[in-house]
């Protein structure tokens, strides 16, 4: 992999369901480039594309900030949407808030975040009512061994 | 299973994709909640889903799903055939239901092992 960080910020818009996940799209494509592992790429991208499509469906969308390295990668997922009020209750399988609108349309199980936890290796997620929450996503790379000669 | 051994037993229609025929496809997922497909599934599956909109294919996307099925004789809008296109991925369409083509798969040695933890 090509030594140092590549930084990346992308919009998130708001109620677009044409375009969510183009973000993480992106993000998978360069680690495909990156030549990173599947099993990371996989992880990056499902956790990334699950935080992207919370953000569509309840904040009215956000920014992704992405920092790569050659260990890992961080992505930081900000909304200035409202809140979460219980984050424990949010991370449980099968809550959701979602509309039925959202159910309709695949999601809204109740699995996003906990998939995100599930799939990333490091999890923060911080939230103030009325003013948004901030996840940060850090997937590690399994470093390549050194040639021995 | 080869995806043109699908495509005979699922009596499906090829949308796009028909350079992956030959690939082998290990077990399969039925499902309309993308987010379960996102939590179990595991390598070289095909989708079954009738859920038709662009995040479908997003999701196979993100988790390397190659083939997806629309089942319930649902034909996608021609830009959702094109995102599967772009990502090299093969789109059918069968007119039986959601449960009659998951056990048509399965009787026919498609049996979800590797799907499921």
């Amino acid at each position: 992999m090509k030594e140092g960080i590549i930084s990346k910020e992308y919009v998130i818009p708001a109620n677009d369901f044409a375009v969510a996940g183009e973000a993480s799209s992106n993000v998978k494509k360069i680690l495909i480039q990156l030549g990173v592992e599947p099993q990371a790429i996989k992880k990056t991208a499902v956790s990334m594309y699950e935080a992207e499509m919370n953000v569509v469906i309840h904040a009215g969308g956000g920014r992704a900030f992405v920092e790569i390295d050659e260990e890992k990668i961080l992505i930081k997922i900000k909304d200035d949407g409202p809140g979460i009020p219980d984050i424990d209750l949010a991370m449980q399988e099968g809550y959701s808030t979602a509309s039925d609108e959202i159910r309709e349309k695949g999601f809204g199980a109740g699995m996003g975040l906990p998939n995100i936890k599930k799939y990333s290796d490091i999890f923060n997620i911080t939230s103030q009512i009325g003013k948004g929450t901030l996840l940060e996503i850090t997937v590690f790379f399994k470093v390549k061994e050194f040639i021995k000669i | 299973m080869k995806i043109r051994e699908v495509i005979r037993v699922l009596d499906a229609v090829v949308l796009t994709g028909e350079e992956n025929l030959d690939m082998d496809i290990n077990s399969a997922c039925g499902a309309d909640l993308m987010s379960d497909v996102m939590a179990y599934v595991k390598e070289n599956v095909v989708l079954l889903t009738g859920l038709v909109n662009l995040q479908v294919v997003r999701t196979a996307e993100m988790m390397d799903i190659k083939v997806i099925v629309f089942v319930r004789g649902k034909n996608p809008e021609e830009k959702i055939v094109d995102l599967a296109r772009e990502m090299g991925m093969t789109i059918l369409t069968t007119k039986h239901p959601m449960f009659i083509a998951c056990g048509k798969l399965y009787s026919a040695g498609v049996t979800g092992r590797g799907v499921w933890d």
